[in-house]
């Protein structure tokens, strides 16, 4: 083969100081970011003065403010004579419980639907693809309004509703339930049930490390026992706690006493979990089917079940396929809360993109607070997430 | 027409922080060639587009009104619909040149949010609707409901003071936009629907039964619609302004749309003068031209002529005059002289 002249062997040049790629992708870096600062500065400068030629205030004082309106889902207590600042908190926590739910729902939900897809009975398949194809393709605005008054027009007032031994009731106006109130006692008690759950996994998990590391089990039922059963109990008679129950009942126009689920926020946990589980059950499938056929028959000619290949071979690898994408679904099912405002669930943006910036006029202080939300809220979904991704990457197979 | 509302919102932010917002509302309209009027997303005899999107109600007519005064065409006008929440920010920002929008008047809103209001198109005041078969004849009995409302407007404050200064508790379902009131409301979510008394009285025509729901005598609020501009161009604020009063001048004199030209020869020296007669300076002292109240009262018709038109006893809304009236009739319309 004919070798050209000009390929002898030759030293590379040493580059010039700012060619060194290196340095000058810092630089790159450096420059952009001093762009951006400068781009920031400049249109808040230049927002500033027009709203002050225009009269207009700004600034975050307005949150120690009265905000003189009420919000009828509130975790936390909130009421008219509460400031924007104890508004803006109980839309988070709104916003979060709601987020936190739909999620649960969202995955659980997924996961059966990605496993019927995959699923050898043909018309579990069929049927958990028409579900995909149905509710990834709808706006989900459109299937929030769905599901909102399809849960308000079938169901009664208040005077007619469904009850069951008088003590659940579900009418338009939610699903009232009995609530446990708790003495001191008595929340010490669930403390420390709680306590002693974390105790008994604690003991149970170095309990199989010990059988790893050198073969022998070691007896934990007794933890179990002590954990959940034995510290609670002590607890509740060292305190003499005590449970009563709030029972709803109707007075007037309206159930009172008892715990409810408000029509608007069954209507937006269904609406955002059934959406997005249609997107986490696409993954599911992706992810089992990324998976090599090879080790499914391998598995099958150990004489494993097909139950068994899927949890024990299939899932666990197929998580490492799952996880990223899957963090993004739990994103948007966060952001997409947001709509949940079309059909009164005060979240952030009805409370404080809504009412707090018409009543206050503050537009880009308010919307500054939902970004701000919104970005905070992703960031801890992608750490949380990047975490079990990193915990699932480690482990060998 | 859904718009996801942060995105307008931030939208419109954009626009605020880039682009200084101009005192020249007037010359840029003329250079555009249209009016931006922002108005609501439907509400029957107040703004409401047809299959056509051509828009018209009461609010309609101040932008029409104005685009004859300002652009000798009361067509060259491009409406903005604008839920509550988001009616404030579209003028701040300069997206509309001015809005016509069942908006209440307030000392927030006229400060704090940079407004300034024309005088008031309609005294309103919040009322209260429910259904007739709950047997309810005051609000005072209403302890413990569950009441529908839109977010971001002054009926949920009024709300929240009135049961709290009658020592009452409710429950709030505040969505977004009005359809969506009407639409729970009408679903039974809730006992009340409270708004803008004139707002019930359009939102009733399209319920399901509009003979199954009352109003309640009470008002528990003075509910001043006015139409709104942004601070700081004091020549297009006197403009919209007077485009208001002239309308309740023309009323006060018995011009109408079809006796206006007429009337511009008049015997009497106010009405020549309004209107714009040889030597009147009506046009020089606004900055327009002289014939700008004749085109205005042209193209819409007077005040009186308005509210009959769109809302008044013989339309299906069959609203009285009231406190609408001129106050030469007891009323507490009253045009400013057109000296
Ligand atoms: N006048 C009050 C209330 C305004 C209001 O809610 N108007 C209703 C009509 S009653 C409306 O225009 N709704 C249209 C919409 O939001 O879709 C205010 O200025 O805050």
């Amino acid at each position: 083969m004919p070798v050209s002249r000009d390929l002898g062997p030759m030293a590379a040049p040493k580059p010039a100081f700012w060619t060194r790629s290196r340095i000058r992708s810092v630089l790159v870096q450096f420059g952009f970011v001093v762009l951006l600062v400068l781009l920031i500065q400049f249109l808040l400068a230049n927002t500033m003065q027009n709203l002050a030629r225009q009269g207009i205030a700004s600034g975050f004082g307005f949150l120690e403010n009265r905000a003189g309106f009420d919000i009828a889902i509130a975790f936390l207590d909130f009421d008219r004579n509460g400031t924007y600042l104890d508004a803006f908190w109980t839309a988070i926590v709104n916003t979060l419980v709601l987020a936190t739910l739909g999620i649960a729902l969202a995955t659980l939900l997924g996961f059966m639907i990605g496993l019927a897809r995959v699923s050898p009975n043909w018309l579990i398949s069929r049927l958990a693809a028409v579900y995909i194809e149905t509710f990834r393709n709808i706006p989900l605005l459109l299937q929030l309004f769905f599901w909102y008054f399809a849960i308000l027009r079938p169901l009664p007032g208040p005077r007619q509703s469904f009850d069951v031994a008088g003590t659940v009731f579900l009418s338009n106006r939610g699903l009232y339930m009995p609530k446990p109130l708790l003495d001191s006692g008595a929340q010490l008690a669930l403390l420390a049930l709680v306590v002693g759950l974390i105790f008994a996994l604690f003991m149970a998990r170095s309990a199989r490390r010990h059988r790893a590391a050198t073969g022998n089990s070691v007896a934990v039922a007794h933890w179990w026992l002590i954990g959940l059963v034995g510290l609670p109990v002590l607890t509740w008679f060292a305190t003499g706690a005590s449970v009563e129950m709030s029972i709803p009942s109707l007075q007037g126009f309206n159930f009172r006493g008892g715990m409810v689920i408000l029509p608007e926020m069954l209507a937006a946990l269904l609406g955002l979990s059934i959406y997005i589980a249609a997107a986490v059950g696409e993954i599911v499938r992706s992810g089992i089917q990324g998976i090599d056929h090879g080790q499914t028959e391998a598995a099958q000619a150990m004489g494993h079940t097909r139950g068994q290949i899927m949890r024990y071979v299939v899932i666990p690898q197929a998580m490492r396929i799952i996880i990223p994408p899957l963090t993004t679904q739990y994103q948007s099912l966060a952001k997409n809360t947001s709509l949940a405002s079309a059909i009164a669930f005060p979240e952030i943006i009805s409370i404080i993109a809504g009412t707090t910036l018409t009543q206050t006029g503050q537009a880009m202080e308010t919307i500054a607070l939902a970004m701000l939300f919104y970005l905070t809220v992703s960031l801890f979904i992608a750490a949380v997430m990047n975490f079990f991704n990193w915990r699932v990457m480690r482990r060998s197979f | 027409m859904k718009i996801y509302p942060i995105l307008t919102t931030a939208a419109a932010l954009a626009v605020a922080a880039g682009g200084a917002v101009s005192a020249q509302t007037l010359e840029e309209v003329r250079e555009r060639g249209h009016l931006n009027c922002g108005v609501s997303p439907g509400v029957t005899g107040f703004s409401n587009p047809d299959d056509e999107g051509n828009w018209s109600g009461f609010d309609v007519e101040v932008c029409r009104a104005v685009a004859a005064a300002v652009l000798e065409d009361a067509d060259a006008v491009r409406y903005t619909p604008l839920s509550n929440t988001e009616r404030f920010t579209a003028l701040q920002s300069g997206e509309i040149d001015m809005l016509s929008r069942t908006t209440t008047r307030t000392l927030n809103r006229d400060t704090a949010l940079g407004l300034n209001f024309a005088p008031v198109m309609f005294y309103d005041g919040q009322g209260f609707m429910v259904r007739q078969d709950m047997g309810v004849s005051s609000v005072l009995e209403l302890d413990g409901a569950t009441v529908c409302t839109s977010a971001g407007s002054t009926t949920e404050l009024n709300l929240a003071d009135y049961f709290e200064a009658n020592g009452m508790s409710y429950e709030p379902v505040r969505f977004d936009r009005a359809d969506e009131v009407l639409a729970a409301y009408d679903a039974g979510r809730c006992d009340v629907y409270t708004s803008d008394r004139s707002g019930l009285a359009a939102r009733r025509l399209v319920m399901t039964n509009p003979a199954e729901h009352v109003m309640l005598p009470e008002t528990i609020s003075k509910e001043p619609l006015a139409p709104a501009v942004r601070h700081g161009d004091d020549q297009w604020f006197d403009i919209v302004t007077w485009t208001v009063y002239a309308l309740i001048e023309a009323e006060e004199y018995g011009v109408t749309q079809g006796n206006v030209d007429e009337m511009a020869n008049s015997e009497n020296p106010n009405i020549a003068r309004m209107l714009g007669a040889e030597g009147s300076p009506v046009g020089e002292w606004i900055g327009l031209d002289n014939k700008w109240v004749h085109r205005a009262i042209a193209a819409v018709g007077n005040y009186g002529e308005i509210f009959e038109r769109h809302v008044g006893p013989n339309t299906p809304l069959e609203i009285e005059r009231g406190m609408n009236a001129l106050h030469t009739n007891g009323g507490l319309q009253y045009a400013m002289p057109f000296k």
